[in-house]
């Protein structure tokens, strides 16, 4: 049902009309003569109130609000991949055209190219008994992409016809499904409202790591496939990098990439950036299986809101073709601002520090939507969306209330820290604060696919950091000579922990991707330094002579070595830590 | 009802408060539109409507609301949203911070009436800004390079000369290897008339004036006035970068007064507070002064903001700094107890962040050895000054050799990188030599940061 009702209030991006009953709560309606998009967040007898994603002003009481009877939705289907949407799926691409380089109001256009044509290929055939997900048909989307056509969730029957192999646009009908209810068309285009999570069977335990190339993150804090971190960070703390970093390099088959309330120039350079990097297992440009959502800073604060949800609702419909997704939201504290703003515009009670109330379920049910899982169709296949969201916590607090809800929700936590980004250790994860509860259940993979001493080395190197920090302390006080010779071996080998192997250069062609098996290389390469040099102390030797050996250069410039020169050459310096040591 | 409907005038003011004004009884007013006041006075003074609701509308009076009464207070509503005339023209004038010409000249005939809110600009429009812009001050240049596109704000306290800083920018900033100079935007927002002066002054003798525009809101001028004066100076920066193909510097200072006149309009609006009694779309707020920066794929001209900002009691995490920082590619900040060192410029490169600079440096643009020296120069710094800590505990003899080596470039690190003259224009090349020089006092081998190749190229024997 089409309602038509009339604008009463207008406060900033809120809006109230009366007229309304009989529309539905999270509905799209189009607000006033210049038609911009908005949905309605209250309903009150007839009046409804409307966020609305575009600018308010020049808007007047007494114009019209027309509903269009659904709720917020995004388009899914070919022409998804390689886009970059605003925060409610509108291609800026497309809005360029239109609208030229600014973003001018009530622009409405299709979120995917409606006359496209793809090359369908039909895998079911007729007769077959299908369910929700089951695959109909592929399309090679782009170079890195196969997408699987899928029966939508809640149809089940018997195909009655299906198209040949040729090209169709996205809604051309490609199948037809006999259920109990009739005849149902199938396009390859499917709506799905962003505000409902997208149905799989399963939900699985996460014990696969996600390899990001990253050794801060990979060796010391793993995440798991279908888990959830958070990066909190100061700015400046180089939050923004460790998230494209890991969009580049992360194993994942598609990486949505959520820019929400950041920095235009930031969207700008992943735009540039991206179509030129190739992907280091298939040698595709990464932009072949990225999509990026752009809701700038000063992009209208309500799509600001809706973008995570439009982003997690791509990543899912990824997943149920069999994907594994990596989601990143950068940030997520913009959108809780969000939030915010527009709960002080309707005038709720506010919570902590002005946030709404319902602030932590909120977050809960976003990250909830992270996971690795078994999906629908009788051919069930295992694939994850993992969600990694950077926090910008005020004024670098970690006890404010986006920082610490997001906290008992993520199951990692990268602490970034600014002081350590003012010494230029990059990338900033402070390595005492920082955490994660997946190693546990990854352990078996590395220990299978790089390194069998992988857990050991990885918990000594983390008591040596910690023990590191206490010493810290005494040395603050006395000065590092008065320590005994075996703990300024410690402090030798925690320098070369910090400097050689967590800090990473991003900007370096060699360094800016480390493989699980060199991660693991140079681990053991400099605790078997500490070993080594551990054994020559208490021989009694010198410490002074230790600390200026030359292998210290060798194992500094380790993390140089391209990964098919690297076997060789780690096994050379681990020889030279041996014999250097022992000249001592 | 008391209303000509025609020339939408009413005289039904219901409310005067604070710097807001309630009408009632009005019709087919939009949000955002500007109204026209006439105090009964016969004063005429602006407004803008910030909320409507039915036959109910919220005015913020721009000019203050001293004077106007709920008996006879004309109001007319325009119809438009706020707009601002741009031309050609305006460059080498100055205006007040509405838009009017306060320097006794002509006034300016507009060749484009444009709404001063602008619209974001599309993110798939931008250029990536990767123009290496020389300002010839060594801790920007070679540590915290600012390239053209970019907002890159000073952050300042009380007492620290960020003018001098500022007004040094805009004289020595150029482009290398390109002729184009840069018309420089310089808005005020509540400065006072000393501080103005000498700005005007500064770019007088320097002869800079032609091409500087001037927005002019003053201490005592309305504090709501200043809402509008960084629009005003923006739209016509896009005005000139994006018509007229200009690379514009906008100077923008200081942005704590704004953030006072939106608290202040919040708090008579009763709206619910954020973090210390700023309001929660602040955020938001800012975000549309500072996106408007940018350079646009396919067109000439770029917007390169820097906005000054005096961090109340030198508190980095207060909202107005914090949520600058966030939205801004990096800060410079200004450090109390390097000025009081005597070092000018007392920038504190520790906390002090480009976060464009890595697309603006190298080879082609500044030297290959760019980035490497800017590190280390960073790392050595870090390391020296947190030796001080411990030099004041264990006193100096305690230390390594290779820890006073770091003690002894961070002391000289201050007296010769940092400081400079106020007229001193460094080129990179002398800024990068400089960081060379300093690095010998270091081991050789500590330099971890620069590639073999360029220490064997550049390393001063």
């Amino acid at each position: 049902m089409i309602n038509e009702g009339n604008i009463i209030k207008i406060a900033g991006p809120v809006i109230v009309a009366d007229g309304m009953r009989g529309t539905q709560m999270y509905e799209v309606v189009r607000v006033g003569e210049a038609k911009l998009i908005g949905e309605i967040i209250e309903l009150e007898g007839d009046t409804a109130t409307i966020q609305v994603y575009e600018e308010t002003a020049g808007v007047k009481p007494g114009e019209k609000v027309e509903s269009t009877g659904g709720p917020l939705s995004v388009e899914l289907g070919p022409g998804v991949m390689g886009s970059i949407f605003d925060g409610i799926q509108r291609p800026l691409e497309v809005i360029k055209g239109i609208s030229g380089d600014y973003i001018a109001r009530g622009i409405d256009v299709d979120s995917i190219d409606k006359e496209k044509k793809w090359t369908f290929e039909p895998i079911a055939k007729v007769g077959d008994k299908v369910v929700g997900g089951d695959v109909l048909g592929q399309v090679q989307e782009t170079s890195a992409v196969l997408q699987k056509i899928m029966v939508p969730p809640m149809i089940e029957g018997t195909i009655k016809s299906i198209a040949a192999k040729a090209e169709y646009t996205v809604l051309e009908t490609i199948a037809e499904i006999e259920t109990d209810e009739g005849i149902k068309e199938v396009q390859m285009l499917q709506k799905w409202p962003v505000r409902k999570g997208r149905p799989y069977k399963e939900k699985l335990d996460p014990d696969i790591p996600l390899i990001t190339g990253q050794r801060a993150q990979d060796t010391f804090f793993c995440l798991a496939k279908g888990g959830a971190a958070a990066i909190p960070g100061p700015f400046g703390s180089g939050k923004t990098v460790t998230q494209q970093q890991l969009a580049k390099w992360a194993d994942a088959d598609i990486v949505v990439y959520i820019g929400c309330g950041e920095r235009g120039n930031e969207m700008t350079e992943v735009l540039t950036e991206f179509p030129f990097l190739t992907d280091p297992k298939t040698g595709n440009p990464i932009m072949d299986r990225t999509v990026l959502i752009a809701n700038t800073s000063n992009m209208p604060v309500a799509a600001r809101e809706a973008c995570v949800y439009t982003g997690i609702t791509i990543a899912e419909y990824f997943r149920d073709q069999g994907y594994d997704v990596a989601l990143m939201a950068d940030s997520t504290s913009r959108w809780a601002e969000a939030m915010r703003e527009i709960s002080g515009r309707l005038e709720e009670m506010p919570g902590e520090e002005g946030y709404p109330a319902y602030l932590a379920s909120r977050l809960a049910q976003f990250y909830e939507r992270a996971g690795r899982v078994i999906t629908l169709g009788q051919d069930p296949k295992e694939s994850s969306v993992t969600v990694v969201g950077a926090v910008s916590p005020p004024g670098g607090d970690l006890s404010e209330p986006v920082t610490q809800n997001t906290l008992r929700i993520c199951k990692v936590f990268w602490a970034l820290d600014a002081s350590l980004a003012d010494k230029r250790h990059f990338p900033s994860i402070n390595w005492l604060q920082s955490y994660s509860l997946y190693v546990e259940s990854i352990t078996n993979w590395w220990q299978e696919n790089a390194s069998e001493e992988w857990r050991a080395n990885r918990d000594q190197a983390m008591v040596l950091l910690q023990k590191e920090s206490e010493l810290e302390e005494i040395v603050q006080l006395v000065g590092p000579d008065a320590l005994p010779d075996s703990e300024q071996v410690v402090l030798e080998t925690t320098r070369m922990l910090r400097e050689d192997f967590l800090q990473q250069n991003a900007y370096d062609d060699v360094d800016t991707y480390c493989s699980p098996a060199k991660q693991a290389g140079m681990l053991a390469t400099i605790l078997k330094f500490h070993e080594a040099a551990s054994a020559a102390v208490e021989r009694g030797a010198d410490v002074k002579e230790i600390a200026a050996l030359t292998v210290k250069e060798d194992i500094a410039r380790m993390k140089y070595v391209p990964e098919d020169e690297f076997e060789a050459r780690v096994k050379e310096i681990q020889e030279k830590v041996v014999t250097q040591c022992a000249e001592v | 009802m008391n209303a000509d409907i025609k020339t939408r005038e009413y005289t039904t003011v219901s409310e005067v408060s604070g710097p807001l004004m309630v009408v009632e009884g009005v019709e087919g007013v939009a949000y955002n539109e500007i109204v026209e006041i006439e105090a009964p006075t016969g004063e005429h003074r602006r407004g803008q409507v910030l909320e409507v609701k039915d036959d109910v509308a919220v005015v913020q009076v721009f000019e203050g609301t001293t004077d106007l009464n709920t008996l006879n207070t004309k109001v007319r509503f325009t119809g438009e949203t706020a707009k601002i005339g741009v031309s050609k023209d305006m460059m080498g004038r100055i205006f007040d911070g509405t838009g009017k010409p306060i320097d006794g000249g002509p006034e300016i005939i507009p060749e484009k009436e444009l709404d001063i809110n602008g619209n974001p600009m599309n993110p798939a429009s931008r250029e990536f800004p990767a123009e290496f812009i020389q300002t010839g001050i060594s801790t920007i240049d070679g540590m915290n390079t600012l390239v053209r596109g970019q907002k890159l704000p000073i952050f300042s306290g009380s007492g620290l000369p960020h003018n001098d800083l500022a007004a040094q920018i805009a004289r020595q900033a150029k482009v290398v290897g390109s002729d184009d100079d840069f018309a420089v935007i310089f808005a005020a927002m509540g400065i006072t008339h000393e501080e103005a002066n000498f700005f005007m002054r500064d770019f007088e003798r320097t002869g800079a004036l032609e091409k500087v525009t001037v927005f002019m809101n003053l201490a005592d001028d309305p504090a709501i006035e200043r809402i509008l004066t960084p629009k005003m100076a923006l739209t016509t920066a896009e005005y000139m970068a994006f018509e007229l193909g200009m690379h514009v510097l906008v100077i923008l200072t200081d942005l704590s007064n704004y953030c006072e006149a939106l608290r202040e309009i919040s708090a008579a609006r009763d709206e619910v507070p954020g973090r210390r009694g700023y309001p929660g779309y602040m955020y938001t707020d800012l975000a549309g002064i500072y996106e408007r920066a940018g350079r646009i794929a396919g067109k000439e001209g770029s917007i390169t903001q820097m906005p000054i900002l005096v961090m109340p009691q030198d508190d980095i995490t207060h909202p107005i700094p914090d949520l600058t920082g966030y939205i801004t590619e990096g800060q410079i900040v200004l450090s109390r107890d390097i000025h009081r060192k005597g070092i000018y410029p007392p920038v504190d490169v520790l906390p002090s962040l480009s976060r464009l600079m890595s697309g603006g440096i190298g080879d082609d643009k500044t030297r290959d050895d760019h980035s490497g020296v800017s590190d280390q120069l960073y790392s050595a710094y870090a390391e020296g000054r947190n030796l001080r800590d411990l030099v004041a505990v264990v006193g100096e003899d305690a230390l390594t050799e290779r820890d006073q080596s770091f003690l002894a470039f961070a002391q000289a690190f201050e007296d010769e990188f940092i400081t400079q003259a106020k007229d001193e224009d460094r080129s990179i090349v002398e800024t990068l030599d400089l960081g060379w020089k300093l690095l010998t006092i270091l081991p050789k081998t500590e330099l971890k940061r620069v590639k073999d190749e360029f220490i064997e190229k550049y390393y001063p024997e």
